[in-house]
């Protein structure tokens, strides 16, 4: 039997060869996605099954359960003939989304470890190219009905083969995708992010031993499969249920319905989707490997301490969600599911077992990625372009803590282009980049505030298209707080206001010069009850211009005056409020209210 | 470097250091040479006073100095703890919130909660009228009475820093220059900061956020500075005492106010300059760093005896500085981390620590959970004895229980889990060296691991064997490292430009031109300072990318004038060392020319820093034997004063030295080994 000490070294050795791959990979990357957003993954896995046996902890969250489906299926594949099998030097790329992925633009490479002849484990990485093919420049199509729009599909083949690349595919790779020229920087940062973790692991091995490194990585499983049982033995046992929603699926005008059932019992945790909305046309599917790895994120928010490997998961049980939009099948278009499902996913986990572990858990993130895309011609430079602006939005209240303004979104961990950045690349002119007030869900600890911008197109043409969520509902308050404002976009044309449709999502609307987009993002979720928030941490807010005096006299019943708190006039107005509600109260149901009134400013 | 050299120092330098423990001062040369030492408690109240401590420790006036040379962490204190002045904004209209929003991040990858404090509260941020595009055209004009109004507006609410921070200023800064004299006819003292003075470079956040620490902590370092400057002029001090820069360069404290956010990481820097300095006299111009200290010790890089140098520090979550700085990382594993056992059953080490109060178990100040050093001290390697800072006798026998509860979910004894536990500390802080050195295409075989801080020599020979590291460098006072930085510095001045164009277009004229131009600049400020200088030299540099990348490399230049051909061959090769990839079809970028101009001091003779009485051999200095664990095996090892180790000693291991400021552990197997300057070698597996 190992000992412990050895253990603990190797695990911090497993680690280390996962970041160091991770940093690899981000700092020679071209594509701005994988090298400012981190929008990528290394890890090593399982020659088994895939499961996974380290990550690295700069991982994109969302690709924390995603790579080892992708690399069980690429074995599945292998043993059943329909893939070739691997000989030393080889690497394969895929980026089927029904094959254990998410969406196209997420592009895997895998590589056997070999040791003595064998396939001692994968090496295996995931990096999001700018541009896979497709209708729409970036993939993000807001009205694909099927995956063949949304761009090339990879089954896994050998890009490498003994060492060298096979430029034919790689040809055929090419003459799909736009900005081509660039992607050989990237397959060879992926490329290279292997071999690190491939002379990483030889140094490891050479130094332990074989036997002793395969021992560890049972052992390892074994341990965080027993620490994540610690976790979930502390939850109260119980049922718990939640509900999200996906605003539409950019196609039918109407919302997706994601419903939870947690069931907690002893050291399992069972999650339930049954009852959520069927497939859908538009791209708002899920696949399951993306419903999976968002239930094992959201977890990992509520636990970061668990160590990641394939153990920390065993303890949690998804029943397959077959006939909802969470499981779907080829040829369903997936372009949202890993920016935008996957948070509803984790909103509805989040939601779920604050009312278990409330100590432990926030209200809702914003939980969109906020994509813009703005495509079109720049006459200045004589070429077209694409740009992005991805956004942040306000973190729910946790108990204690008031969430965070402008967080990323839950299944990333980028940062956020700067605005001269921007307008040095792009023919835009920002005309504003601030907080947005109000927009933070009233609680006793408040949501955290999302972002409202503007955007000026200075010259030529361009089409605007947007990808985000929350336009309909904002995100959930938790235990008596309110929900954050929901996300807002509006188009201003010709001095004429457009408000898209489906609310977050539309695809193409042509713009002018000296038409702007506005886009105001989710703020938090509160947490408790707005009237038991500090009456001096309200006039603080109201001081600093978060919330207007009106707004906090009706979200949480405090005074503000010129000399700041009137706490008189406070604790009369909370009385009065607090007799109304009890009146109320009588006939209140659990009902969240569909079309309740505004209660931010848009 | 001989003592005859006729550019030796005769002059009587004062290097002082105020650490957050102790204030520590080293006076090398004057009469007769020879070096003082002194190590006084840090005075937080106000620094000065250590600082004059220190001096009447080592005996010396400062009338019979002729430079003091300083590093200060009083600006550090103040943004870390947030005691900072008030500062008010004025700001383009739209983008009075770029400080507050940052980059949209959270502190970790996991956990959906963090917190996050602007350096400017939103009340105090104001917006005026004004455009400039990314060319650096004007938009919109600026409103000059909308300036003055509010900067009326922040000194009624009692601002006494103003900073002026507008869009694409790097690119034209017209308008904060005409902002900043408006503001300068009203505002009662001399504290304005224009955001494109201390780095022009574009990403508004971060120029802002350093442009805004700079303000805020300004008026506290000139404070500080000029209360000491008066009260060293009292005891007849008359020259400019000179400040050190997180650049690990100085300036005059004149000069230092205005720069005040480029001294915030000053400690660090200086510890580094030492070593750069050692190294280079002892023949390791490439060294990787390593100072421990109580909760996180410390990691940097040396080519060619040069400090890596970056303007991309984050000093805390979203509080970026980005002047030039030595690039130093801290890693969070020190002496007092806390050694516990998981729920899973498996061993750890930090990220928790006992920090300074309580401190470790054997401090003897309440502490109760086990440490890094409780462990040292429980396997033999520390002596219970001679712990500095502890008044009372370490309870052994209360770490020694520490550590059997430690034990007892492992299987092991006492002793066995600290031994366990010390082992899992070197792989962790392994790891995070190399990810922070050798990852980033280094050779370990190439380097030498330079030891210092108090812990720093107890871990260093292990932590070599661990990265493959085949040396290792302790100098002859580790514990005071910082303050000999301070004495051996140069003058330096950075100067960073932004060009930002694909290298095929650039103008190379121009690219001749900015070098020179940062080149004069540079000259005319370091003979400024006053001190006497050996040479002034420049060190060019230019940052870039292949076209489509957003990382930058960083690459030599060998002169002020470079050939495009020169440039783009110069980055291939830097970027295939750093990741074996080589992309003929891609060509660079160049995005920023940077020029250092350092002024060499005098050389200063480290010579004086050996024992003071060397013994004949080695059995002269061997004080006790006690018993030392080293895996699982006791061994009865030798304890050796450094004080009386002859000059060119030989010591195989296991051994352990011990002196007034540090421990070190010769490990089975290496081999110790006596040089010049009083600096000894650990040869890993060489015994």
């Amino acid at each position: 039997m190992i000992d412990p000490v050895t253990l603990t070294v190797i695990e911090a050795a497993l680690q280390q060869v996962c970041d160091e791959m991770d940093l690899a990979f981000s700092r020679a990357a071209f594509s701005p996605i994988i090298a400012e957003a981190n929008d990528r993954s290394d890890g090593i896995y399982s020659p088994v099954d895939g499961s996974l046996i380290a990550q690295g902890a700069g991982g994109l969250p969302v690709f924390v359960g995603t790579m080892q489906f992708s690399t069980r299926c690429l074995i599945e594949r292998i043993r059943e003939g329909l893939t070739a099998a691997p000989e030393p030097g080889d690497i394969y790329i895929v980026n089927d989304p029904y094959l254990g992925g998410t969406h196209l633009m997420d592009v895997r490479f895998a590589m056997p470890f070999w040791r003595g002849g064998q396939i001692f484990c994968w090496l295996s990485n995931t990096g999001h190219w700018p541009d896979i093919g497709g209708a729409v420049p970036g993939g993000f199509s807001a009205s694909a009905t099927a995956v063949e729009q949304e761009g090339l599909r990879l089954p896994p083949v050998k890009l490498f083969k003994r060492g060298a690349m096979d430029t034919e595919i790689y040809q055929i790779i090419c003459s799909n995708i736009r900005v081509a020229e660039q992607r050989i920087g990237d397959v060879k940062a992926q490329a290279a992010a292997l071999m690190v973790g491939e002379d990483g692991l030889t140094r490891l091995m050479d130094r332990y031993g074989d036997d002793t490194v395969r021992e560890a990585i049972s052992e390892l499983r074994a341990r965080a499969a027993a620490r994540m049982r610690a976790e979930i033995a502390a939850i109260p046992e119980g049922t718990y249920r939640s509900v999200a929603h996906v605003d539409s699926d950019g196609v039918v005008d109407a919302p997706l319905e994601i419903r939870l059932t947690v069931t907690k019992a002893g050291e399992r945790l069972t999650f339930d989707f049954a009852g959520s909305s069927p497939p859908c046309q538009g791209p708002m599917n899920s696949v399951l490997a993306t419903t999976l790895s968002s239930v094992y994120l959201a977890m990992r928010h509520i636990f970061p301490d668990v160590p990641i490997s394939a153990g920390a998961f065993e303890p949690l049980e998804v029943i397959t969600p077959a006939g909802t939009f969470l499981d779907a099948h080829y040829p369903r278009p997936v372009s949202g599911c890993a920016a935008e499902v996957s948070q509803r996913i984790a909103e509805a986990v989040f939601a779920a077992l604050v009312q278990a572990i409330p100590d432990r858990v926030t209200a809702a993130p914003a939980g969109t990625s906020g994509n813009f895309a703005l495509g079109g011609h720049d006459p200045a430079r004589g070429r077209g372009f694409v740009m992005y602006q991805l956004s942040g939005g306000g973190y729910g209240g946790a108990r204690g803590l008031d969430g965070l303004t402008n967080g990323c979104s839950t299944i990333g961990i980028s940062k956020a282009p700067p605005v001269e950045i921007m307008e040095q690349q792009f023919p835009v002119l920002y005309h504003r980049y601030g907080l947005r007030e109000g927009s933070g869900g009233a609680g006793r600890w408040r949501g955290g505030f999302g972002l409202d911008y503007e955007i000026e197109l200075r010259r030529g043409e361009a089409r605007a298209s947007f990808v985000m969520d929350h336009g309909r509902f904002g995100p959930q308050g938790a235990l008596g707080g309110q929900d954050g404002a929901p996300n807002m976009v509006r188009v201003i044309r010709d001095g004429e206001v457009h408000i898209p449709p489906h609310l977050s999502k539309e695809q193409d609307i042509p713009l002018r010069p000296g038409d702007r987009v506005r886009v105001g993002t989710p703020g938090g979720g509160g947490y408790g009850d707005p009237m038991a928030r500090d009456p001096r941490a309200v006039a603080e807010d109201v001081r600093l211009g978060y919330y207007t005096p009106d707004e906090a006299r009706a979200l949480f019943g405090v005074v503000t005056g010129t000399g700041g708190l009137d706490a008189k006039a406070t604790s009369d107005l909370r009385a009065t409020l607090r007799d109304a509600a009890e009146t109320q109260q009588s006939g209140a149901t659990m009902t969240r209210i569909k079309d309740k009134a505004p209660t931010h400013r848009s | 470097m001989s003592a005859a050299d006729a550019s030796e120092s005769v002059e009587t330098i004062a290097g002082i250091d105020v650490g957050g423990t102790f204030t520590d001062l080293i006076l090398i040369g004057g009469p007769g040479g020879g070096v003082r030492i002194a190590k006084t408690p840090t005075t937080p109240g106000n620094q000065a006073d250590g600082v004059l401590a220190a001096l009447k420790a080592a005996g010396v006036s400062p009338s019979a100095l002729d430079l003091i040379v300083h590093g200060t962490t009083t600006t550090t204190n103040a943004v870390l703890e947030r005691r900072l002045a008030r500062t008010g904004l004025i700001t383009t209209a739209g983008f009075r919130d770029v400080l507050e929003l940052g980059r949209r991040t959270r502190p970790q990858p996991y956990g959906m909660t963090g917190q996050f404090r602007p350096v400017i509260p939103r009340d105090l941020r104001l917006e005026v009228a004004e455009r400039m595009d990314a060319t650096g055209e004007a938009l919109v004009p600026l409103d000059e009475a909308g300036v003055e109004a509010a900067a009326r507006r922040l000194m009624e609410m009692g601002c006494e820093s103003l900073v002026i921070h507008f869009l694409h200023a790097y690119a034209n800064p017209e308008h904060e220059i005409r902002a900043a004299e408006i503001a300068a006819r009203i505002w009662p003292n001399g504290h304005i900061t224009m955001g494109h003075a201390l780095l022009s470079e574009s990403r508004e956040f971060e120029r802002g956020a350093t442009a805004a620490v700079n303000a805020s902590v300004q008026p506290i370092l000139e404070r500080y500075l000029a209360r000491l400057q008066a009260e060293l002029a009292a005891q007849g001090y008359a020259r400019d005492v000179l400040v050190m820069n997180g650049n690990g360069g100085m300036v005059s404290a004149r000069l230092a106010g205005r720069e005040a956010a480029k001294t915030v990481m000053s400690g660090p820097a200086s510890g580094v300059m030492a070593a750069a300095y050692t190294g280079r006299r002892a023949g390791c111009p490439n060294l990787i760093t390593y100072d421990m200290g109580g909760t996180s010790s410390d990691v940097s890089l040396i080519r060619g005896a040069e400090p890596a140098v970056s303007h991309e520090i984050e000093i805390e979550y979203a509080m970026p500085i980005h002047v030039p700085m030595v690039d130093v990382r801290t890693i969070g594993a020190g002496g007092g981390s806390i050694v516990s056992v998981d729920e899973g059953g498996l061993i750890r080490v930090g990220p928790e620590s006992a920090g300074a109060m309580p401190g470790p178990i054997c401090f003897g100040k309440g502490g109760t959970e086990p440490t890094i050093s409780d462990a040292n001290l429980l396997l033999g390697r520390l002596n219970p004895g001679r712990l500095l800072s502890v008044e009372d006798a370490a309870p052994v026998e209360a770490v020694r229980a520490a550590f059997a509860r430690v034990g007892a979910g492992l299987g092991l004894d006492a002793e066995g889990a600290a031994e366990a536990a010390i082992r899992v500390a070197n792989a962790k802080m392994a790891g995070a060296i190399r990810m922070v050195s050798i990852s980033m295409g280094h050779d370990p075989r190439d380097f030498a691991l330079f030891a210092f801080g108090g812990a720093g020599p107890l871990h260093a020979a292990a932590l070599a064997r661990e990265l493959a590291i085949p040396r290792v460098l302790i100098p002859a006072r580790p514990g005071i490292t910082n303050a000999l930085g301070c004495a051996v510095a140069d003058l330096r001045h950075d100067f960073v430009r932004t060009v930002n164009r694909p290298l095929d277009a650039v103008e190379m004229g121009a690219v001749h031109a900015i070098l020179a131009e940062q080149t004069a600049a540079g000259r005319a400020m370091v003979v400024q300072n006053g001190a006497a200088l050996r040479r002034v030299r420049e060190v060019h540099t230019a940052d870039m990318q292949f076209v489509g990348q957003t990382h930058l490399i960083r690459v030599a230049l060998p002169d002020a004038a470079p050939t495009r051909e020169t440039l783009q061959a110069l980055f291939e090769a830097a970027y295939f060392a750093r990741f074996k990839v080589e992309l003929p079809t891609i060509r660079a970028n160049l995005v920023n020319l940077n020029t250092s101009v350092i002024g060499e001091r005098a050389e200063v003779d480290l010579a004086a820093l050996t024992a003071v009485t060397p013994g004949a051999t080695l059995g002269d200095a061997l004080d006790h034997r006690r018993p030392v664990r080293f895996g699982a095996d006791w061994h009865d090892t030798p304890v050796y004063a450094r004080a009386r180790l002859p000059v060119d000693a030989l010591i195989p291991g296991p051994a352990i030295v011990e002196q007034m400021d540090t421990t070190i552990v010769i490990p089975p197997g290496d081999r110790a080994e006596g040089a010049a300057d009083g600096n000894l070698f650990i040869h890993v597996g060489a015994a």
